[in-house]
């Protein structure tokens, strides 16, 4: 079986994104940058499936400019066995990003497709979705557990308030939710031979897609301040001032 | 210009998810219709009807639309939304679910997590965590919008007598199987729409520990939330993880117990309307954010607050 994950370059999560003095973007100068979240989650569980005999081959796949050659090379070292790269450029949008994926699919012909549920960076949690309209496939969004079994995939899902399992038809497309799994470090002898693993670029128009703009972005701004209150002294003050002053307890 | 909302809904009652969603259609100034997706749905279907504001409820009720799959409801909302210039639903798992499905058939962006809607085609919404807010503008002739619940007030549940209109078309896509749900089962109220939150984080230190928030959760009329810390150290379920890749919760009181702050654990919370924070450690920053901060060991803290409630 083979599988197909997608990775995304992002800003690491433990940077602190601020918009510049303009409002005109986001400033993501010397920042560091860094494989999602949860793409890392999404390779990891391809690498669980390939370990466990049931893939066969995992193809890593990441659009944007050529710096997201990085990301992909991360995840050949954790295990993936080569790389495409649909080369664009600037900001693109997720319905855009599907497409491409889709003309990725359509070349590959994968049986499961795994992506992060959401990138930390635009926090749209649509690609994976849109992605299984556009190749009518089933999704098993925001999985915990990917089982295997035989034609069929069995997906536990986070939902509000809890879980839910389903079946799905293959070909199949996950988005990774949290707790799916825990990603392993890349050794230093993987990240070598990394390196010289295939790295295949394609433009849009190899995959015949136009990349399309819906949105524009209007302006970006701080989000409305919190100002820091007090400390009480004692649970006696914060019992008072919570009934007393904010009035939020009877 | 018309919007319809997709209906939040177990089949048998109204989630009040929808009442916020509707109010983000207000605030889109256009005529609104809701559609009821399920099986024996006409309950859900009636009480969308008596939602003050709503021209018609098209209530599409089959097996195959009865537990929320994907495949088969994007299909259905993409047929029904046609003549609609918006479709609108609330931001939950359902609604994240599904939706982009929808936007992909109808070939247009989603904009997700709406937080204010600026004019019919202009809207809010956080980036980076929150961090960022950004302003966009649509530039597709129907637009696909997710809400972020905690932004909007729920519109009035009653005072409206729509006609309930039945759609009989029928998507089974055959691609996906319902097999089980387990839903939690508990007393206190539903984290999301809980006036009063009290979450604990890694300081906790074990599931076990969970326990004394429980107390002061049942004095209260709390929900319990976790940090994303607490949820993969594997101390409680993700479903009660407060955060940018967990709930987002703005009840009026929120207790943060051995909680750090991290960004991405404010994002979840920090619209609450006063916030407590209780960590030993002085330099937390989330005590940047909380109106009042105790500086203390929560393990002495937790039964002295439960007794003076």
């Amino acid at each position: 079986m083979k599988v197909l994950v997608a990775v995304k370059r992002v800003v690491d999560y433990n940077v602190k994104v601020r918009a510049k003095a303009d409002g005109t973007d986001v400033d993501l100068n010397n920042v560091k940058m860094s494989i999602n979240p949860f793409c890392e989650i999404a390779v990891e569980e391809a690498v669980r499936l390939k370990e466990a005999g049931v893939a066969t081959e995992i193809v890593a796949v990441s659009i944007g400019a050529k710096a997201c050659q990085e990301q992909i090379r991360t995840a050949l070292a954790l295990g993936a066995d080569r790389g495409i790269q649909v080369e664009t450029e600037g900001g693109i949008e997720p319905l855009v990003v599907a497409k491409l994926l889709k003309g990725v699919i359509d070349k590959e012909e994968p049986q499961l497709v795994i992506l992060g549920k959401q990138s930390i960076d635009g926090d749209n949690n649509q690609t994976g979705q849109m992605l299984a309209a556009l190749t009518n496939m089933a999704q098993g969004t925001f999985a915990s557990v990917v089982e295997v079994d035989g034609d069929r995939l069995k997906v536990t899902r986070e939902i509000d308030g809890g879980l839910q399992t389903l079946s799905l038809s293959m070909p199949a497309i996950i988005t990774t939710d949290l707790r799916l799994n825990e990603p392993r470090y890349a050794s230093l002898p993987n990240i070598m031979k990394a390196k010289k693993k295939p790295l295949d670029v394609f433009t849009p128009g190899d995959l015949g897609v136009e990349v399309s703009k819906h949105l524009t972005l209007v302006k970006v701004e701080p989000p409305a301040e919190r100002k820091a209150g007090i400390k009480v002294d004692d649970v006696d003050q914060l019992v008072d001032k919570l009934r007393n002053e904010a009035k939020v307890i009877g | 210009m018309s919007t319809l909302v997709i209906a939040e809904h177990d089949n048998a009652s109204l989630s009040p998810a929808t009442l916020n969603a509707m109010a983000a259609a207000q605030a889109l100034g256009a005529d609104i219709d809701i559609l009821v997706a399920g099986a024996d749905c006409s309950a859900a279907a009636e009480a969308a009807a008596a939602i003050s504001g709503v021209g018609k409820v098209w209530c599409a009720d089959n097996a195959a639309y009865g537990n929320q799959l994907a495949e088969n409801v994007s299909l259905l909302i993409a047929e029904v939304a046609a003549p609609y210039d918006n479709v609108v639903a609330a931001a939950t798992t359902n609604g994240k679910n599904i939706m982009p499905r929808v936007a992909a058939l109808l070939d247009v962006a989603q904009i997700s997590d709406v937080i204010a809607v600026e004019s019919a085609d202009t809207f809010k919404r956080p980036i980076y965590a929150g961090n960022v807010i950004a302003t966009v503008q649509s530039t597709d002739v129907k637009k696909v919008i997710t809400v972020r619940t905690t932004a909007f007030d729920p519109a009035p549940a009653d005072g409206g007598s729509a006609s309930v209109e039945a759609i009989d078309a029928v998507h089974d896509a055959g691609l996906s199987e319902f097999i089980s749900q387990e839903i939690a089962q508990s007393d206190r109220p539903e984290l999301t729409a809980a006036p009063i939150v009290i979450s604990g984080g890694r300081g906790m230190q074990n599931g076990e520990n969970f326990k004394m928030l429980e107390g002061i959760a049942d004095k209260l009329g709390a929900a319990i939330g976790a940090s994303r810390a607490a949820v993969d150290a594997g101390f409680v379920p993700n479903d009660m993880q407060v955060g940018q890749t967990g709930k987002i919760v703005a009840p009026d009181l929120y207790i943060a117990v051995g909680i750090s702050g991290a960004i991405q654990h404010l994002a979840g919370m920090k619209d609450s309307k006063t916030i407590v924070a209780i960590n030993k450690d002085d330099d937390a920053p989330i005590f940047q954010v909380a109106d009042y901060g105790l500086v203390a060991d929560l393990f002495t803290t937790l039964p002295e607050l439960e007794s003076k409630l």
